[in-house]
């Protein structure tokens, strides 16, 4: 039996300069369905969905809504076509009501000066509340919310908007059990109302247990749709990562040498029980799903967030490192995960970018010798195959790939002996990524350690002596280059 | 053919927009007024700028950093009070009220500084608060009344000739050269660049954000209160109430100048020629017996439309 489709996107391709982010993909959604759209990180799942509710417009392809092409200019025309999104990152007004939350920009109104109708608005808000069959006072301020109720009164809002479609941008990353439940069975009536929900998730359980219908995304293309009920978990993942690994990486073997770090028992914030050690020469890969407690990890050891307890040992002395200035003094350099955040300075130039954290290194006295300086900046141009006009540019004006051979060249210029990678190639071409593959190989030969985060498993697999994968703040698995695979992984970063 | 890597009027315009702006309207006030393109007139505004120049460039350096400071001119009376009340004939030698003015500066950005990276308050909030507990200590110090009979040593800072030229010209020229100098030529002036740039970048960098921002605000006050001695000197007075608004045209010059409110874009040269801008037309619209009612609202146009004209030959950044 053929259930009539709400919903067809067909041929949809976008790029980035750069990168070709969605690569003729289709999605088909029906009525009363909840379909889930899995993929690994950059596989393009938020690009599809924000496509989906008009943030970005794409390059070719159609939007079909009961059989009407539709087109979205912005998000206000989406929402008007009966699409509704929940944002992974909650977006709400946190000194409003819940009410005003609710009906924010489509206030009820009386007289002749649109003057709010509040008690119609909160009337509303009250009755929406009870459709959903939860118990949150329609004028309590948002900011007095827990994460889940914020979500409820999202969804109170996606169907106030009459939404025929509801996207759920990992709905359940800041919950846990009972409410996950309760969401499940929220959406549930949804369905059960003919509204369809595309529902976006990391966690396989959730989605074998909620989706009637699965689509995998990978490296910006549609791989396949299959019923939730076909699918094992094994099945699902073998889907997620695909099977051909790519060419890219040329692996040699490796010559390590002593062991240059090892950590401790560290425990911050959002991680804990963290241990490990590090050779020269090694490159340790670092997986997991985003929100794992990687990235902190990390920036823990760069000094950039606070340690607890924990020891960490740098060629044998203990160390105490409280800040990044501290950590490049031991011989660390961090590429960051956010370039743009934390990596470079925009406004300003090419060259003042790649000598800023080695000024007192390589200036002497009170002066700097822009000479010297525009010579090594050049140097590490010519090197790094940075493409700029000229080291005087601002380097906002780059690819993102150039960009992070900027940062790159900054932190080398330290010297330092143990690299950490942050996702080193996100948002950059494959042409770039190449290029940054084999410069962590050279690091590695020279003798540095390096730590590399990634979200790319093949980058993974494909670079890394050993692999540590975290979840949930802790190391819960070490794998050896020889017996890691990407299912492998998966299944210890999602479990 | 480029010179300089120049190659049309209109690059030469977008990279030099605000000096040849300077230079139009030179040329304008010199046709329009026989008394304006004179080297006496010449001396008269860059006298008159001085004080208004030495603020502005130590405002530069907050700004670079990402900052404001809305109390300089609260700074400029309280400096010029505490500098003028050793400056009586027959006391302290020049030295003494010249360094304490200078240092009660340095104290009052090291004040605002630490509030606002140790305390973490938002820099317009600290300065608008120093604004008014520096003009109330001015008042205090001065109990409400001038502080008169300066020695002739303390008066020649503001009233004095070196060589013809007046001695307020000549700080103008040195604070120019060494700030200049310290912005381009040094680390720290290159750390004010990235902290204002992109504060996070700096720190995961290894920068000490914190001594940065200090250091950009006690240079700011440092220079307010070198601002405030010249102006007690030339004045003979140290008067609590002088200096109100100051700080608003030095932040006009600066932002003139090309310097950009967000932080990590500027120069002290950018600074200099929007100083010589406001001063320039000031001057000539007095010889032009233009009343200065109609001279604040020309003023306030040429502060947004250079800005304006800014932008769109930065390509709308």
């Amino acid at each position: 039996m053929n259930v009539p489709c709400l919903l067809r996107a067909e041929n949809i391709s976008k790029s980035f300069p750069g990168v070709q982010a969605l690569n003729k993909v289709q999605l088909h959604i029906e009525k009363g369905k909840v379909h889930a759209v899995m993929g690994e990180n950059g596989a393009g799942k938020s690009t599809l969905m924000k496509i989906l509710i008009g943030m970005i417009q794409p390059d070719e392809g159609s939007v079909i809504m009961n059989g009407k092409k539709v087109v979205f200019h912005s998000v206000h025309d989406a929402i008007k076509a009966g699409f509704s999104m929940i944002h992974q990152e909650l977006l709400p007004f946190p000194e409003l009501t819940v009410a005003e939350n609710i009906f924010m920009g489509r206030e009820p109104v009386k007289g002749f000066a649109g003057w709010i109708d509040r008690k119609r608005m909160y009337s509303d808000a009250r009755l929406l509340m009870n459709r959903l069959g939860v118990t949150i006072k329609a004028d309590r301020r948002m900011k007095e919310l827990s994460i889940a109720e914020m979500q409820m009164v999202e969804i109170a809002k996606a169907i106030s908007n009459n939404a025929e479609v509801i996207i759920m941008d990992e709905p359940t990353s800041a919950i846990s059990g009972k409410e996950v439940q309760a969401l499940f069975n929220i959406i549930r009536d949804l369905t059960s109302r003919g509204i369809a929900v595309i529902y976006i998730s990391h966690k396989m359980d959730e989605i074998l247990q909620v989706a009637d219908t699965i689509t995998v995304m990978r490296d910006g293309k549609y791989i396949a749709s299959h019923p939730a009920k076909e699918l094992t978990n094994e099945r699902l993942i073998n889907l997620i990562v695909g099977r051909e690994l790519s060419t890219i990486f040329e692996k040699k073997d490796t010559r390590m040498g002593d062991t240059i770090l090892s950590v401790e028992n560290l425990e911050g914030e959002t991680f804990s029980g963290v241990s490990f050690e590090l050779k020269r020469g090694e490159i340790l890969g670092v997986a997991g799903l985003m929100g794992a407690g990687r990235t902190e990890i990390m920036e823990a050891l760069f000094g950039l967030r606070k340690i607890k307890s924990g020891t960490v040992h740098i060629k044998g002395n203990k160390v105490n490192i409280r800040s990044p200035r501290q950590a490049i003094r031991y011989g660390i350099g961090l590429i960051s995960e956010d370039r743009k955040q934390t990596g470079l300075v925009l406004s300003s130039p090419v060259k003042h970018n790649i000598t800023l954290a080695s000024l007192r290194r390589n200036n002497k006295g009170i002066f700097l010798h822009l000479n010297k300086e525009k010579a090594l900046a050049d140097a590490k141009v010519k090197a790094f195959n940075i493409k700029t006009a000229s080291v005087n540019q601002p380097v906002n004006y780059l690819s993102g790939g150039n960009q992070q051979k900027v940062v790159l060249a900054k932190v080398l210029l330290n010297d330092p002996d143990i690299i950490i990678f942050d996702e080193p190639t996100r948002g950059i071409d494959i042409g770039a990524k190449t290029e940054i593959y084999k410069m962590i190989t050279a690091l590695a030969e020279k003798g540095k350690a390096i730590i590399m985060i990634s979200s790319e498993l093949p980058e993974i697999l494909g670079l890394s002596d050993r692999v540590l994968v975290v979840r949930n703040g802790r190391l819960v698995k070490e794998l050896d280059r020889g017996e890691a695979t990407q299912e492998l992984i998966m299944k210890h970063a999602m479990a | 053919m480029s010179f300089a890597g120049i190659k049309s009027p209109a690059d030469l315009f977008s990279r030099y927009g605000i000096f040849m702006a300077l230079i139009v309207i030179c040329i304008v006030l010199s046709i329009a007024t026989p008394n304006f393109f004179t080297a006496q007139n010449m001396l008269i505004v860059l006298r008159q700028v001085s004080i208004n120049g030495i603020l502005a460039i130590g405002v530069t350096y907050v700004i670079i950093a990402g900052g404001i400071d809305l109390s300089l001119g609260s700074v400029i009376a309280l400096t010029g009070v505490v500098a003028a009340s050793f400056a009586h004939p027959n006391t302290y030698p020049l030295l003494v009220p010249v360094l304490l003015g200078l240092l009660t500066g340095v104290a009052v950005g090291a004040l605002n500084g630490l509030t606002i990276t140790k305390g973490k308050v938002a820099p317009f909030i600290v300065t608008l608060g120093m604004m008014t507990i520096a003009r109330g200590l001015a008042l205090v110090l001065s109990k409400g009344r001038p502080v008169t009979n300066l020695s002739p040593d303390f008066n020649f800072i503001g009233g004095g000739d070196i060589l013809y030229i007046p001695v307020p010209i000549l700080l103008f020229a040195l604070v120019i050269v060494v700030s200049g100098i310290i912005l381009k030529y040094t680390r720290i002036g290159r750390y004010i660049y990235a902290v204002g740039g992109n504060e996070n970048a700096a720190a995961a960098s290894g920068i000490r954000v914190n001594r940065v921002k200090l250091f950009a605000y006690i240079m700011c006050s440092g220079l307010a209160g070198l601002a405030g001695i010249v102006l007690a000197a030339r004045i003979t007075t140290g008067q609590p109430n002088a200096g109100i608004a100051y700080e608003l045209d030095a932040i006009a010059a600066v932002v003139i100048g090309g310097t950009s409110l967000l932080g990590g874009r500027g120069s002290v040269a950018g600074t200099v020629i929007g100083v010589l801008i406001i001063g320039v037309i000031n001057n000539g619209l007095d010889l032009l017996n233009v009343s200065s009612y109609y001279q604040q609202i020309i003023k306030g146009v040429i502060i947004v439309g250079a800005v304006l004209l800014d932008r769109k030959n930065a390509g709308g950044s």
